[in-house]
């Protein structure tokens, strides 16, 4: 088994090295797929980004399913490519599988959480702090003080998201009502948009006005029906005003571009650790354009950004539901 | 639960039992003439995503449906190809077939709208959009039958009302006609049919091609209807629904209904509820998901009756040894 491993090792990496110079970058994207229209494009936006600015070139591959995973991360390894950055959560396990096989190459995790080992930078995101003010945004908006969510696959860090948007709109007001909803509780939740249109349907003949949606290509979904029956809808990772403009309140900016970029330019340099991107550098935030610029009035802007800077300055503490699995304002 | 929440989980249930529906009576034309297919799912994918581009270029829904349903028998006529003409297994047909839709799709989408293998969002014309039965906004306020009628029964796009009037139009088709015995001998006794002086390749091949005609419509439903846009791998499942469902309702079309109406209400009833509390007990919405699985495996361990299936399925026939 061992020397069936070695051979198919050895072959790997005599096709892959073929193909390329030592030491490039490797991206690999998650099962939402490169162009997602938030999460993993944002990843891929970063890294042309980098590409544009450097004329470096890197490597990548979109997840297709769950058995790819280590796979993908050891044929890399074995070219030689790093740093290696993945996206996603689900990364964790593999990675920690495969890290401590390849000493010298450096594993990026973006969400991921992969704990003891030197090569494995963690990269991670207040997505709290960011709901936090997009949910602040909803519940000024909402004129029935219902506000809907809706989460992708139903996992911590989709959590997370769900419970720091409620914190928010509980901090606006106490009394509205938060309607919570998950997708599903398999990848494929992150990928279909008719649940997501039937769970906005659920959402708004409960009386939702306004619904946010942290769920990869199901939001998709959310934003088409929160369009088509005109209530608003708040997009997430990327900028997804612009997919209705006019229809979509804001979005919840998670920088996963400017990780990406950041990493891909330390290059080699790029070593083990952790990196937090929160409220104070941008790595989330609500977006504005001119999409919604109707949406938000002035004073809402005041108010978002008032709270904004008390989180910055620790004033507010927004809960992180990962670091001790409840929320305060939120049942699951 | 009050009457309107009734009448909205009840809306839903038909929104989700569509597709489901439209696929299985696909299944169902296939497996009656002895023809499995497990590329339910591929072809409807297929059909979402053509249906879905055409009606973005040309702006007309109609037009989309037509080519969503020539893409679902195109990839028909290729699973008839392998399974029919050259006796290949058909098992590893329609499983071929799913993997050929998953990656085309995607990869036709991104060379030719370079949106990350979705379509563009279709607006107007290019979309069907719901249908008001006659007198739904005066009926409205007659009690209990008003809302049933004007929430319940009006307000589907055209699809979905083709797709109720393909279960009765099946039964005559397979029950009335004589093209519906022969089908149906195909499917159990193919030599006999052969015997008769009739085609078993044709017949086959006439099964395979409604079951392309039903799937294409499906595809629309979901790319053109219900969604505004072909997202990846949006069929999510549901060919592999149908199926279930197939077996559930022992390949009957009215049958074929409940059993989808079932399954559509399941998946209503989990998206409204996340968790069911009834007294003490808090039922999981992961049970309410896995819930038409475990009533397939519970009809096919025959607790429930049989489900016999159709006894020359899977099998090429061969004319002489």
């Amino acid at each position: 088994m061992s020397f069936m491993k070695s051979l198919m090792g050895a072959a790997a990496s005599i096709a892959l090295v073929a193909g390329a110079a030592a030491a490039d970058p490797a991206l690999i994207y998650d099962l939402g797929g490169k162009f997602d229209k938030s999460f993993n494009e944002s990843a891929f936006n970063g890294a042309e980004r980098w590409a544009k600015e450097t004329g470096g070139k890197y490597f990548e591959i979109e997840m297709q399913s769950e058995a790819q995973r280590e796979q993908a991360l050891r044929r890399f390894a074995e070219a030689g490519a790093n740093p290696i950055i993945t996206t996603g959560f689900a990364f964790s396990g593999p990675i920690g599988d495969v890290a401590g096989d390849y000493p010298d190459t450096t594993f990026v995790t973006v969400d991921g959480w992969v704990p003891d080992a030197p090569n494995v930078l963690i990269v991670s995101f207040t997505e709290h702090e960011g709901s936090y003010l997009v949910g602040m945004m909803a519940a000024l908006k909402s004129e029935s003080d219902t506000v809907g969510f809706i989460g992708g696959m139903d996992v911590p860090l989709i959590r997370k998201f769900a419970c720091g948007y409620a914190q928010g709109v509980k901090a606006v007001n106490p009394d509205a009502t938060i309607i919570s909803n998950m997708t599903g509780t398999t990848p494929s939740a992150w990928n279909d948009p008719v649940k997501g249109s039937e769970l906005a349907k659920a959402q708004i003949s409960q009386g939702a006005d306004v619904i946010y949606a942290a769920a990869g290509g199901t939001g998709v979904g959310v934003l088409q029906t929160a369009a088509d029956e005109g209530i608003l809808s708040i997009g997430v990772d990327s900028n997804q005003n612009p997919l209705h403009p006019g229809k979509v309140l804001t979005s919840m900016l998670k920088r996963v571009d400017t990780a990406v970029y950041n990493v891909l330019k330390a290059g080699d340099d790029a070593k083990g650790g952790y990196l937090s991107f929160n409220l104070a550098d941008e790595g989330v935030d609500y977006a504005m354009d001119e999409n919604n610029a109707d949406l938000v009035s002035a004073e809402m802007q005041a108010t978002v950004d008032a709270a904004k800077a008390k989180i910055i300055s620790g004033e507010v503490v927004v809960h992180d539901y990962t670091s001790d699995d409840s929320c305060p304002a939120l049942s699951f | 639960m009050d009457f309107l929440t009734i009448i909205q989980v009840l809306d839903s249930t038909i929104r989700l039992a569509t597709p489901l529906l439209l696929a299985c009576l696909a299944g169902l034309f296939s497996e009656r003439a002895g023809i499995f297919d497990i590329g339910l799912e591929g072809k409807m994918l297929a059909a979402a995503f053509f249906s879905a581009a055409f009606a973005a270029t040309t702006g007309s829904a109609w037009l989309g449906l037509f080519a969503g349903v020539c893409a679902s028998m195109m990839l028909s006529g290729l699973h008839g190809l392998a399974s029919i003409t050259f006796r290949g297994n058909q098992l590893i047909s329609g499983v071929a077939i799913n993997f050929l839709a998953s990656g085309m799709t995607v990869l036709i989408a991104q060379s030719w709208f370079r949106q990350g293998g979705r379509t563009p969002s279709l607006t107007g014309d290019a979309r069907f959009t719901s249908i008001e039965l006659p007198f739904a906004d005066t009926l409205q306020d007659v009690p209990f039958l008003g809302p049933i009628y004007s929430e319940l029964l009006s307000g589907h796009s055209v699809l979905v009302y083709l797709a109720f009037l393909a279960v009765p139009a099946s039964y005559w088709l397979l029950y009335s006609t004589r093209f519906g015995l022969r089908l149906r001998a195909v499917g159990e006794n193919p030599a006999a049919v052969d015997t008769a002086g009739i085609s078993v390749i044709g017949m086959r091949f006439a099964a395979v091609a409604i079951c392309g005609i039903l799937c294409g419509i499906a595809g629309a439903y979901l790319s053109t209807s219900l969604q505004a846009g072909f997202v990846k791998e949006m069929t999510a499942g549901r060919g592999f629904i149908a199926l279930a469902a197939l077996i559930f309702a022992k390949w009957r079309p009215w049958y074929a209904m409940m059993s989808c109406l079932l399954f559509g209400f399941l998946q209503a009833v989990s998206l409204r509820y996340q968790n069911i509390q009834i007294g003490d007990f808090t039922i999981p919405v992961q049970l309410m998901d896995a819930l038409p699985y475990i009533l397939t495996v519970v009809i096919l361990a025959g607790f429930v009756g049989k489900a016999i299936p159709p006894r020359a399925g899977g099998e090429p026939y061969v004319k002489e040894r």
